[in-house]
């Protein structure tokens, strides 16, 4: 017989310890869950309830359900409510989208808002804003064209692996250019409006907005799923991949799932600076350095929703957008990152 | 040159015709070459003739310019990936592993072409997983993290991913390279191993040519892209070959622990000096 | 790449990319007329044509012309464009050589965005008015951000290799970029100030480059100083130890100039990427990968190109002008990524 599979089977110890070794992380990873998925409420309850206005758990509770409070109901259900639950699914799509980038190209620093993905939503936002003078719904598509549009060139110029890194650096210099250039272009209201999309900011959200990301979300993160296992195996590399029935065009797909959540979520929010880059790193690390798509997007939306918090209220009189908390935060740690090393290449 | 092949063997992975290149340059030229069933098949040549390219090609990982590969009569680019992928096993050069990963987890990935779109882990994996710990002696390090193992630990993980596929065949690109002696004669023997035990077919690729006259049932000599020689090493090792394939003089002798041929280089620093009385295998008859 | 043929190579000049050595194609002295000849066309083009019209290039030097004014102003423009363009060029070519990496520049590498938020908080924080004041901003920015980067390709185990400087770059660019861009938002006014420097432009007069020529000026002493150092440290640092310099000063050395140059042109000109990029692959591929013809005549091609690049921007979409660093963009990001597919990409 002239094959590798088994003709003895194997001893029931062996099966036994493969079992037992599978079980092990499996726990730490509900663990890791659990707590993520805890800390995100927590942080969810309280830009809600508390700040400027504080609103105890009931009375939170007859305002959602319908009861009109006066002036304290609007506040609740149309500007903090709705920016807490945006700034949850934006992380959340962002952190998954970021930790399937990643993964695939074996790289973390690979991140759509380092390669030039977030760069093409701001360049073509603020080209619609400032050239276009458009707004709402119409800037959120632009946005979202231009990170499609990114995402397609810089693949097709960058080949793969860290070819793409480069590219994707590259292309974010040159955008940055032209955002700068529209930016000396626009007048004194335009400018600053294309320069607060320009971090990402869920300042501005709004129940159709969320509508549109839940809906976004509930279409892409089951493919996304599907698709997890097939990340498994392009982690291993171009030519295991192959070898493992996983072609070039699978991985492709896998990636245009990613880029995809990244344009929904820069539709809506802009693109939120290093969230996307932070969380599949945080996630790893509280997992004992296993990927995990869950923990990244959880983490993803914790750290949105956390940084709103600050955003808020550090400066009296200054409004910022989460994006600047997260880009002053997320800065620092990538550079420690590649300070400690922990750029991706793993053991032969 | 044809790979000549006797009546009683079969051959289900072949080149037909085959030329591989990257670019501009043509890498492997117009070859034809079966790879006989149940043997362990080993390639050889000098740096940069093509024996990689030659791997790569038939397993599928490098589209031929002209001719074809085939697997079971058919070219493998017509055949879906991950059907071809639970018959062709291939462990490619310098693999990395993602980080964190533990034993279990990278050798489980070897059981993907059997999972369906919607077949999730079952107990057959288990247990298939195990058998091949089994087999490359790894049972141990099962809960280990990949990045905390030894080189020769590590290649032996993943030869198991390999096997954990189950395959008929399984192709292997310099398995042996970063691997010390020691460790390179041990993963040596276990392929070997498989193949007595289960007839599993064995294609790869190694740079030392005694390693692989040791080994292989079959021995394929390339030269700049173009089969040179191809049978058993004992037939085709000799001085001519050495000096065509590797522009190395030496002479070949039996090698006392293997009875396979032993090729002794010659050098310029050696030649002044009298002639061994060990006489040479191709003087032999 | 092959340490000990290199040795033999060095003077053949060898290819950047690793490959066989590059031989000149066109001889030094064939290049420097060519050079001289374009420039002179480049410059008489550069002060006769722009937005307004043509005009006659001597009526730069009659005050009584009647176009003197326009002309004025353009030679000015046309001057100071050939001082940052050398400067911008030469550092590129000091940066390649420096870290062995085709595709570095100052843009690049963070040394331009550290230059740049060196100039807005002394701007924008701390008021400083005059350009010699906030130059010394932008060395300090630039400087920084140069010894952060080479702190982050070097620390986490392994040697600084061109890889993880590229990496390293992007990575500092992009934490910068974020907080410039917070501090922007802190404040209409200075962002309105500061929004049509950042785009880069040449329009800045004879007061900015008497105060940064001394400093461009010492950078290029200093850089060409560094020709031989450059050859030998392209050996790698074993082999340029063995052979008896000191590494670590030599960089320092190179280092420095690749600050000043930088800075000044940042200081003077705003932020302006690709240019040195392009220009050092252009020269090497006319006149081979030697230091000793690369450095100067990068001096001069920078020069043209940027004041070629600024007359086309002055003429492509009347009655506006497209600023110079957008041009250098639009020529630069094309020649990145076919410099990147071609494989003159990295290994890490």
């Amino acid at each position: 017989m002239t094959t590798l599979a088994p003709d003895v089977p194997a001893a029931v110890e062996s099966v036994e310890a493969v079992r037992a070794a599978r079980r092990r992380p499996r726990r730490r990873l509900l663990l890791v869950w659990a707590g993520l998925a805890l800390a995100t409420v927590a942080a969810f309850l309280a830009r809600v309830l508390l700040g400027d206005f504080t609103f105890t758990i009931p009375d939170a509770v007859r305002i959602v359900l319908g009861e009109e409070i006066p002036a304290v109901s609007f506040i609740l259900m149309e500007t903090k409510l709705p920016r807490a639950v945006l700034a949850v699914l934006v992380g959340l799509a962002l952190g998954v989208a970021g930790a399937i980038f990643q993964g695939v190209l074996r790289n973390p620093l690979a991140s759509p808002d380092i390669i030039g993905v977030a760069m093409g939503a701001s360049a073509a936002a603020c080209f619609a804003i400032i050239e276009l003078g458009q707004e709402g719904v119409s800037v959120a598509l632009w946005g979202a064209a231009g990170a499609l549009m990114m995402a397609a060139v810089v693949r097709l110029a960058g080949g793969s692996g860290s070819q793409l890194v480069l590219v994707g650096v590259g292309a974010t210099v040159a955008l940055q250019a032209l955002v700068q250039y529209l930016f000396t272009r626009a007048d004194e209201y335009d400018a600053h409006i294309a320069l607060r999309w320009l971090t990402g900011s869920v300042g501005e959200a709004t129940w159709s907005q969320i509508r549109l990301v839940v809906v976004g979300l509930l279409v892409l993160l089951p493919l996304t799923a599907m698709l997890a296992k097939s990340l498994g195996i392009a982690e291993l590399g171009p030519d295991f991949a192959t070898g493992l029935g996983v072609g070039p065009r699978r991985t492709d797909l896998v990636l245009l799932m990613a880029v995809l959540l990244v344009a929904l979520a820069v539709a809506v929010a802009g693109p939120v600076s290093f969230v996307a880059f932070l969380s599949g790193p945080i996630a790893r690390a509280l997992n004992g350095g296993r990927r995990t798509l869950v923990g990244a997007g959880l983490t993803g939306a914790l750290i949105v929703v956390a940084a709103e918090y600050p955003a808020d209220y550090l400066f009296t009189d200054v409004n910022y957008p989460v994006g600047v908390i997260t880009g002053a935060v997320g800065a620092p740690f990538l550079l420690w990152l590649l300070a400690s090393g922990r750029t991706g290449r793993s053991a032969r | 040159m044809t790979a000549i092949l006797t009546s009683v063997e079969t051959s289900r992975l072949r080149a037909a015709g085959l030329s591989l290149g990257y670019a501009e340059r043509s890498v492997v030229h117009d070859l034809d070459l079966a790879l006989p069933d149940g043997e362990v098949t080993v390639i050889v040549g000098a740096n940069g003739c093509g024996k990689s390219t030659l791997l790569r090609g038939l397993a599928r990982l490098l589209k031929p310019a002209q001719g074809a590969v085939l697997l079971d009569g058919r070219s493998i680019h017509e055949q879906p990936s991950r059907e071809v992928a639970r018959t062709l096993g291939l462990l490619p050069q310098n693999p990395v592993a993602p980080e964190g990963l533990t034993v279990v987890d990278l050798v489980g990935r070897g059981r993907h072409p059997h999972h369906g779109r919607f077949r999730r882990w079952s107990a057959s994996d288990d247990a298939a997983v195990a058998r091949a710990l089994e087999l490359t002696d790894a049972v141990d390090l099962a809960h280990r993290p990949v990045d905390e193992l030894s080189g020769g630990q590590r290649q032996r993980v993943w030869i198991a991913m390999a096997l954990a596929q189950e395959t008929d065949l399984l192709l292997l690109d310099e398995p042996t390279t970063y691997l010390d002696v020691a460790h390179q004669v041990e993963v040596l023997d276990l392929l070997v191993d498989l193949n007595a035990a289960r007839g599993a077919t064995v294609v790869m690729v190694l740079h030392d040519l005694n390693l692989a006259g040791r080994y292989a049932d079959h021995l394929v000599a390339l030269r700049e892209g173009a089969v040179v020689a191809a049978g058993r090493p004992s037939e085709v090792v000799t001085p001519a070959l050495v000096r065509e394939v590797f522009g190395l003089e030496a002479q070949v002798v039996v090698d006392p622990v293997s009875r396979t041929p032993l090729v002794v280089p010659i050098g310029r620093h050696h030649r002044r000096s009298e002639a061994t009385a060990v006489p040479n295998v191709a003087d032999a008859t | 790449m092959t340490h000990g043929l290199a040795l033999s190579r060095a003077n053949a000049g060898h290819s950047l990319t690793g490959g066989a050595p590059r031989p000149a194609r066109v001889l030094p002295a064939r290049a420097t007329a060519l050079l001289v000849a374009v420039a002179a066309v480049a410059f008489v083009l550069s002060v006769s044509v722009g937005s307004v019209g043509v005009v006659v290039p001597w009526a730069a030097l009659d005050p009584d012309h009647t176009s003197y004014a326009v002309a004025a102003a353009r030679l000015e423009r046309t001057v100071t464009g050939c001082c940052v363009g050398a400067a911008l060029a030469l550092s590129g070519a000091l940066l390649q050589g420096l870290t062995r990496n085709p595709l570095a520049d100052p843009g690049l590498l963070g040394i331009t965005a550290g230059a740049t938020i060196g100039m807005v908080l002394a701007v924008a924080v701390w008021s400083v008015q005059t350009l010699s004041g906030y130059l010394w901003f932008s060395f300090l920015g630039a400087a920084l951000a140069a010894i952060v980067v080479h702190l982050l390709a070097s620390l986490g185990g392994g040697a600084a290799t061109p890889g993880r400087i590229v990496i390293a770059g992007a990575a500092v660019t992009a934490a910068l970029t974020s907080w410039t861009t917070a501090l922007l938002l802190t404040d209409h006014e200075r962002f309105d100030r500061l929004r049509f420097w950042m785009v880069g432009g040449l329009g800045t007069g004879y007061d900015a480059l008497q105060a940064v020529g001394p400093t461009i000026l010492a950078g290029i002493v200093l850089g060409l100083l560094g020709t031989r150092l450059l050859d030998t440290l392209a050996l790698g640092d074993d082999l340029a130890r063995g052979l008896g310099r000191n590494v670590v000063r030599d960089r320092l050395v190179v280092g420095l100039a690749v600050v000043l140059l930088a800075g000044s042109a940042t200081a003077a000109a705003g932020p302006i990427s690709f240019v040195g990029l392009i220009v050092p692959h252009a020269v090497r591929a006319m006149v081979g990968s030697s230091h000793a013809r690369v450095l100067p005549l990068s001096l001069g091609w920078g020069a043209v190109l940027l004041i070629l690049a600024d007359t086309v921007g002055r003429v492509i979409a009347p009655p506006t002008e497209v600023q110079v660093g957008i041009m250098t963009a639009l020529v630069g990001v094309p020649v990145f990524f076919l410099l990147v597919r071609r494989g003159a990409g990295v290994r890490w």
